[in-house]
């Protein structure tokens, strides 16, 4: 059946991304990706991926968005000049064949796959029960596949130390990011107030019914980690030296609580990561609340970026 | 009785629609930032207001339609909000734009 919304859904996508890749300027290019995910989203909603929706609003649009507005505002200063450069014959040849290149093989790979397509949807469900969690993504992401998500929280916390890394000698161990001088009795500051509260119970929530329902610890840190950005950008608070002890610790928190029961893995049910069955949701809930600090700091911190100020003595 | 709450929901979700498009026709046509600012206003209070509205009827219980008018009542405070801040921000910036 071919439904309107899903062929006007795929026009506006499409058109979006060739718009993305013409636009002039890389803010108007970064506006547009960000509705692109909006878009995305609601694709992955069309096609019952609850989860994946969830997480492309979150992480694809908000957080990638947020990360490219900045980038896109650093690269100001440079980008007539950088656009005015005109690449020669060769090079534009050399993208353009490689581009090609690289359609002609992920659309020969599309068009590869087996009909149907293989699927382990029924070993999962066959297998859930033994995991005590209701949400077949959540089993799958923490019990099946647990090792990739280890390592994607090991990556965010690389990630972080990449970005710190880029910090000036001068202002190692200081705050991240620019003083903020928001009016205290303004509107920022006001709905700084005002949504927190809201933004704590929500992103809570999301992170809990993950268990058994769409959500989880990645869509709940990036809305925890919202209300933080929102507090600091309004004034409120300051962000947290990155020398702070406390700090570090739970950066690694998560990681290493998800190592730790990795290890106990090895020693109580035979394996790296194996839970033994009648202990497998309480650990599940040990990895996700270990985890939960750990995420909302580094997806806060990335967006802060490196420290560009001295600690106030 | 169902057929006059659908009637009712088809009524509100229509009327709702007006405004979304006539807030997208102000957000292309009107000239300036602050014009298109009030359009977008309109099509985020009042089209979703008629389309929640609209909704509740067909909610599936009472904790359904809760949620639906929270999702209004936090879309019409980030709306008003942000609205503030960009037209502040026009406001302090004006004079160098134009």
């Amino acid at each position: 059946m071919i439904d309107p919304l899903n062929i006007g859904l795929v026009v506006l996508i499409v058109g979006l991304a060739v718009w993305i890749i013409l636009a002039r300027d890389a803010f108007s290019a970064v506006v547009a990706f960000i509705a692109y995910g909006l878009l995305l989203t609601l694709v992955w909603a069309q096609l019952q991926g609850i989860d994946v929706a969830l997480t492309e609003a979150a992480i694809g649009g908000g957080l990638t968005g947020a990360l490219l507005i900045g980038a896109a505002s650093r690269l100001k200063r440079t980008e007539n000049a950088v656009s005015a450069e005109q690449p020669g014959i060769a090079l534009k040849w050399l993208a353009a064949g490689l581009s090609t290149a690289v359609t002609l093989v992920l659309a020969i790979c599309v068009l590869a796959l087996p009909d149907p397509a293989p699927s382990l949807a029924d070993a999962v469900a066959a297998n859930i029960g033994s995991t005590g969690v209701g949400n077949p993504i959540t089993a799958v992401l923490l019990a099946f596949r647990a090792m990739d998500t280890l390592l994607e929280a090991v990556v965010l916390v690389f990630a972080l130390i990449g970005v710190w890394s880029l910090t000036p000698d001068r202002f190692w161990a200081g705050r991240p990011g620019l003083k903020q001088s928001a009016d205290p009795n303004g509107v920022l500051a006001y709905i700084a107030r005002v949504l927190p509260p809201i933004g704590l119970v929500v992103g809570l929530y999301i992170f809990w019914v993950g268990a058994d329902y769409p959500g989880g610890k990645f869509q709940g840190a990036t809305i925890l980690a919202a209300m933080w950005l929102l507090v600091i950008m309004a004034g409120l608070a300051d962000a947290p030296a990155i020398d702070r002890g406390l700090l570090r610790f739970s950066l690694v928190l998560g990681p290493l609580a998800f190592i730790g029961i990795g290890v106990l893995g090895v020693a109580v049910a035979g394996d790296f990561l194996a839970y033994p069955v009648e202990y497998a949701k309480p650990l599940i809930l040990v990895i996700e609340f270990a985890l939960m600090p750990t995420l909302t700091l580094i997806l806060g911190l990335l967006l802060l970026g490196a420290p560009q100020r001295a600690v106030e003595s | 009785m169902s057929a006059l709450l659908d009637l009712w929901t088809m009524a509100a979700v229509s009327a709702g629609a007006v405004f979304f498009l006539a807030g997208t026709v102000g957000l292309l046509r009107f000239p300036d930032s602050l014009t298109r600012l009030h359009a977008l206003t309109k099509a985020d209070n009042l089209g979703l207001g008629l389309v929640v509205l609209g909704l509740l009827p067909q909610a599936g219980g009472i904790l359904d339609a809760l949620k639906l008018i929270v999702i209004w009542l936090l879309v019409m405070l980030s709306g008003a909000s942000v609205a503030q801040l960009i037209a502040r921000r026009i406001a302090a910036d004006g004079d160098r734009r134009r």
